[in-house]
């Protein structure tokens, strides 16, 4: 095999990255940009080592030249939580996917975990980190960091799972045949594969976890009420004391802050992800981003990217000594560590039951859970309608723009926008309106629901409509499939699947949004829903634990009975059938 | 059945003793394996030639050490200097990780056995230049065409210095000129002894390639895989396909292949027809008829070799034997002496119309299928006319694994339904008699 020899060698020396190189241009501006992060980072994190009667003295004030900092700070926020879940998502669904007694516990929780309203959990945990850190902010920080956590790991941490469990297995093999020890086949194998799936939940969860940082920052439970300073307390204060205008300017906050994250931090991610695409044959469109390209031609960015290198390269320098491979051999696991373990979970199991029972049963009766049922129906059945009412606009609009490959292109990434965009912000203006034209806030705050989650329907279904085969459509037209029939037989069979994706996360997205749309105030007027959304609501400001827990329990069942008994069924249906393999 | 499999010069480098192996519940059901003998020694390529189901690449990750089989021994035997051999593994699907460069690639075993940074570059370099791949180091491996990715493969394979070079069907996924160079590029490193390895296993399904490249044929049987022969190959290096010694060896495999391919005659001597414990094999009608039509036409008129048809339609074993084998199933064709030989009934098909052709293949099918002729008595049965496919899926699993009762049903109801014997709607899972009559 020598025919084919080149004269130069295109490996470069080893040493490159200490090579003395002048700076070029595109040093310099990353430099500066990175130097103000590191600034910015700084500065927001020791406003978190302030004492808690620090909020007191200087509480958040509507000027907008403090804008800019409560942005930073719930930034920091934000970006806390991510890490947090990706340390959580790193290790758990590790765990999960190596152990076979940790799976059977951590997948059923985890896919219970992402379909359940986690702005309900708030109540309990703002409390515990309170008691954690008397006095300190960092005790609220840290309950604020824990809810946005809890809206962002479960889906990364499941999709990783995924990810480890549908390694390529002559992949597995090749590490295996090799010998590679289990840190290494982790960083040079399963971690690798797993990371485009990585990047596009954390994406998606970045998304979600906005909408909750308007939330969880200004926290009132019970008695105790605490304003972290925050574009959410800033948009709490501005519904407080009626100021259109700060709520504008929080609005606008949001915006920049949600597409300079984007440009600076997502898109450069997804364009460096894009080379662990586990795809044999490069794909014809690649994800840009300027930003990347700028960090990728700076030489300065190696010196950067040098520590992080150097920790895998350490983690693989600690693992053990080569061991001989071992076959392992399909048997069973030992019968008594089986027992022993299905003896804990069954115990654990059984102190899990009574204790929910002894604790909601001293203070609820079966009636407060015939209450919370019926209030679960009226929710269920707004988000019905606005699920069938948001498809019925947005699918038509999808299929229109997906079909179209360049209004596609521009306008994929603003359905993207929007749906990172907390629609929280914007339920003061829904609140003016209502009270303006007098309407029934029992139908006009269910769309509230949808606001946010409604771009789900819609970016899934241009995705969908954008990869309808070309061939398909030419024959469609060929032989004059038109109007209804072509909807019939071409374009929704073809973006079923898509849009149950959408409509999916959607419903799950509205279900929690519910606790916040179903009951808004606006200074001292306040609009109310009767629903499960409501009914926790009201439980969490008169710190009525028992029926906070009991609205959870329920809105975990009905979300959880509605994605198996609806949606599991239509995507086993569209995987089956409307495939287009 | 024991067959051993041994040469007779060289010290040995590994040895297979009664080796079985099933997979999922334990029985017969899963059983892919069955009390294979092996030994390879020094300086021979060994070709694994055997269909899909034959077992072949269990066997050879269970010597890669991937895989321990339930039953027997692996041992590789340590030079005089007491270190075992070591193996190296090349795959169909190159198996190459897409996020390290052609380099880091393979540098990866090195890797893994720890070796130091400067001297594992120094060697993937030399086994990067010996393959050809020069030039190419920093590429990715999507940048790659196939042989050169397949190239990459086998530089990761030799790089970590293995006695025992493990090739699971390295060249199958390959264009016919492409797999060609390779193959041609490797024997001359071979005979060259410009690699450290000290013998080849190759599994293959292309009797071509085995006879092309190896010193030894082992010839598997499927369902489960046995060694049914063994053929020493000694013709000398470079071989040459148009060679008439070389034809001779092809069509003489082809011949033992359908030889073992014809069940064993039943008591009353006919040969043994299909049970319905017969796994059935997913073979299109349309596959059939027209392999019916080129035997039937010029220049064959009923009776071709399987050497030649191969060569002229350009199939491999792993397809063409399956739709002859289907063909014998039905009586429309004798398999002996590596010939196919079209029986009465499917000369008579061969020049009839759509709908005689449907007729003639439904009695095949209610003759020679008991299967089928199960399902439709059923059928006629029921007053409903319509009877549950999961009831036959369970009724086959009583004596194959499930995979084999899924693919032997899909492989009816695709014929049931071209005949018209019987219907079956995929919705509701249900076989009936709506379309038929």
């Amino acid at each position: 095999m020598r025919e084919l020899s080149f004269s130069a060698r295109a490996v470069r020396p080893f040493s490159r990255i200490l090579r003395v190189t002048p700076p070029n241009m595109a040093d310099l501006i990353a430099f500066v940009l990175l130097a103000g992060t590191a600034v910015l980072v700084i500065r927001g994190a020791v406003g978190v080592a302030e004492p808690l009667s620090r909020l007191s003295i200087t509480p958040v004030a509507l000027d907008p030249w403090n804008l800019p900092w409560y942005a930073l700070r719930t930034t920091l926020r934000m970006f806390a939580a991510l890490f947090a879940s990706l340390v959580f998502t790193l290790v758990v669904a590790t765990m999960a996917a190596r152990s076979r007694r940790a799976e059977q516990i951590i997948v059923p929780a985890l896919d219970i975990l992402q379909s359940v309203p986690i702005l309900g959990f708030l109540t309990f945990t703002v409390t515990f980190f309170m008691h954690l850190f008397p006095g300190e902010q960092l005790g609220v920080e840290c309950a604020a960091v824990f809810a946005i956590f809890t809206s962002q790991a479960w889906n990364m941490a499941f999709s990783f799972y995924q990810s480890l469990r549908s390694v390529p297995s002559d992949l597995e093999e090749v590490s295996r045949g090799f010998g590679l020890s289990p840190m290494r086949r982790f960083l040079r194998l399963e971690l690798p594969f797993a990371i485009p799936g990585l990047v596009w939940n954390a994406m998606m969860s970045m998304s979600g976890g906005w909408f909750f940082v308007v939330a969880s920052e200004a926290i009132t439970v019970g008695k105790t009420s605490v304003a972290l300073p925050g574009i959410g307390s800033w948009l709490a204060l501005a519904i407080a004391r009626q100021d259109a205008h700060a709520v504008a300017w929080a609005v606008g906050a949001m915006g920049v802050l949600i597409l300079l994250y984007d440009q600076l931090f997502f898109r450069p991610i997804v364009a460096w992800a894009d080379r662990y695409r586990f795809e044999q044959t490069a794909s014809a469109e690649q994800p840009g981003s300027w930003a990347y390209d700028l960090f990728r031609r700076t030489r300065m960015l190696k010196l950067l990217m040098g520590p992080l290198l150097g920790v895998g390269r350490l983690l693989m320098m600690l693992d053990g000594p080569v061991r001989a491979k071992a076959a392992r051999r399909s048997g069973e696991p030992s019968r008594i560590g089986e027992t022993a373990w299905k003896l804990i979970v069954a115990v654990l199991l059984v102190a899990a039951a009574w204790l929910i029972v002894d604790y909601v049963g001293r203070t609820l009766s079966w009636r407060d859970a015939l209450t919370a049922v019926g209030y679960a129906c009226l929710t269920l059945l707004r988000v019905i309608v606005l699920i069938a009412v948001a498809s019925l606009i947005w699918v038509p609009v999808g299929v229109w723009i997906g079909l179209r490959p360049r209004w596609a292109e521009r306008l994929q990434p603003v359905a993207q926008f929007l749906a990172a965009f907390p629609a929280n912000v914007l339920f003061p203006f829904a609140v003016l309106a209502i009270v303006r034209w007098h309407v029934s806030p029992g139908i006009w705050l269910s769309p509230l629901m949808v606001l946010g989650t409604q771009w789900y329907i819609l970016f899934n279904v241009i995705a969908g409509a954008s990869v309808i085969p070309t061939d398909m459509r030419e024959a469609a037209s060929m032989f004059g499939v038109k109007g209804w029939q072509w909807w019939r037989s071409v374009a929704l069979p073809a973006i079923f699947p898509y849009y149950v994706t959408g409509a999916l996360t959607a419903s799950g997205g509205s279900w929690n949004a519910s606790i916040v749309a179903e009951a808004v105030s606006w200074g001292n007027r306040h609009l109310e829903a009767a629903g499960l959304g409501s009914y926790i609501a009201d439980a969490t400001v008169a710190g009525d634990y028992p029926r906070v827990a009991l609205g959870i329990a329920t809105m975990s069942l009905f979300v959880i009975a509605f994605n198996r008994l609806v949606w599991r069924p239509m995507y086993a249906f569209a995987e089956r059938r409307l495939r287009l393999a | 059945m024991a067959t051993t499999a041994t040469a007779v010069s060289s010290r040995p480098l590994v040895e297979v003793e009664a080796v079985s192996h099933s997979y999922g519940r334990s029985g017969a059901t899963g059983q892919v394996l069955d009390n294979v003998h092996l030994t390879l020694v020094e300086d021979e390529i060994v070709g694994l030639l055997g269909r899909s189901g034959s077992g072949k690449s269990t066997l050879l990750r269970s010597i890669a050490g991937l895989i321990r089989p339930s039953e027997g021994e692996v041992r590789l035997m340590p030079d005089a200097a007491g270190t075992p051999p070591s193996v190296s593994m090349v795959f169909q699907t190159f198996a190459l990780f897409p996020w390290l460069t052609v380099l880091q690639n393979v540098e990866l075993g090195l890797e893994a056995q720890r070796v130091p940074p400067a001297e594992r570059r120094t060697r993937a370099l030399a086994a990067i230049d010996l393959i050809g791949l020069d030039g190419f180091e920093n590429a990715y491996p999507k940048e790659l065409s196939g042989g050169m990715r397949q190239r990459v493969g086998l530089a990761r394979a030799i790089v970590v210095n293995p006695s025992l070079l493990l090739m699971d069907e390295p060249f199958s996924a390959l264009d016919v000129l492409t797999a060609e160079t390779l193959r041609t590029d490797l024997l001359d490193l071979w005979a060259e002894k410009r690699m450290p390895i000290k013998s080849i296993l190759i599994v293959t399904h292309n009797i071509e390639e085995a006879v092309l490249m190896c010193d030894r044929i082992l010839v598997f049987s499927s369902n489960p895989g046995r060694v049914a022969a063994e053929i020493v190959v000694d013709l000398p290096q470079p071989r040459d396909r148009l060679d008439p010694p070389f034809r001779a060896l092809v069509d003489d495999i082809y011949a033992q292949m359908t030889a073992r391919t014809v069940a064993t005659p039943s008591r009353d001597g006919t040969p043994a027809g299909a049970t319905l414990a017969t796994a059935l094999p997913i073979v299109s009608t349309n596959a059939m008829a027209g392999l019916i039509e080129e035997v039937d036409a010029a220049p064959f008129d009923g009776t071709a070799s399987m050497a030649e048809l191969a060569d002229s339609l350009q199939l491999e074993i792993d397809q063409l034997f399956p739709i002859a084998e289907a063909l014998q199933l039905m009586r429309f064709a004798d398999l002996a002496g590596g010939d196919v030989r079209l029986t009465a009934s499917s000369r008579q098909y061969a020049s009839a119309d759509v709908d005689q052709r449907k007729a003639i293949f439904a009695q095949a099918l209610l003759a020679h299928v008991p299967l089928a002729q199960h399902i439709r008595r059923i059928l006629d049965d029921r007053a409903s006319h319509a009877a549950p496919a999961r009831r036959f899926r369970d009724e086959l699993e009583d004596h194959m694994s499930e995979d084999y009762a899924d693919e032997t049903l899909r492989a009816v109801t695709h014929w049931g339904r071209y005949a018209e014997v019987f219907a079956y709607d995929e919705d509701r899972d249900l076989f009936s008699l709506d379309n038929p009559t």
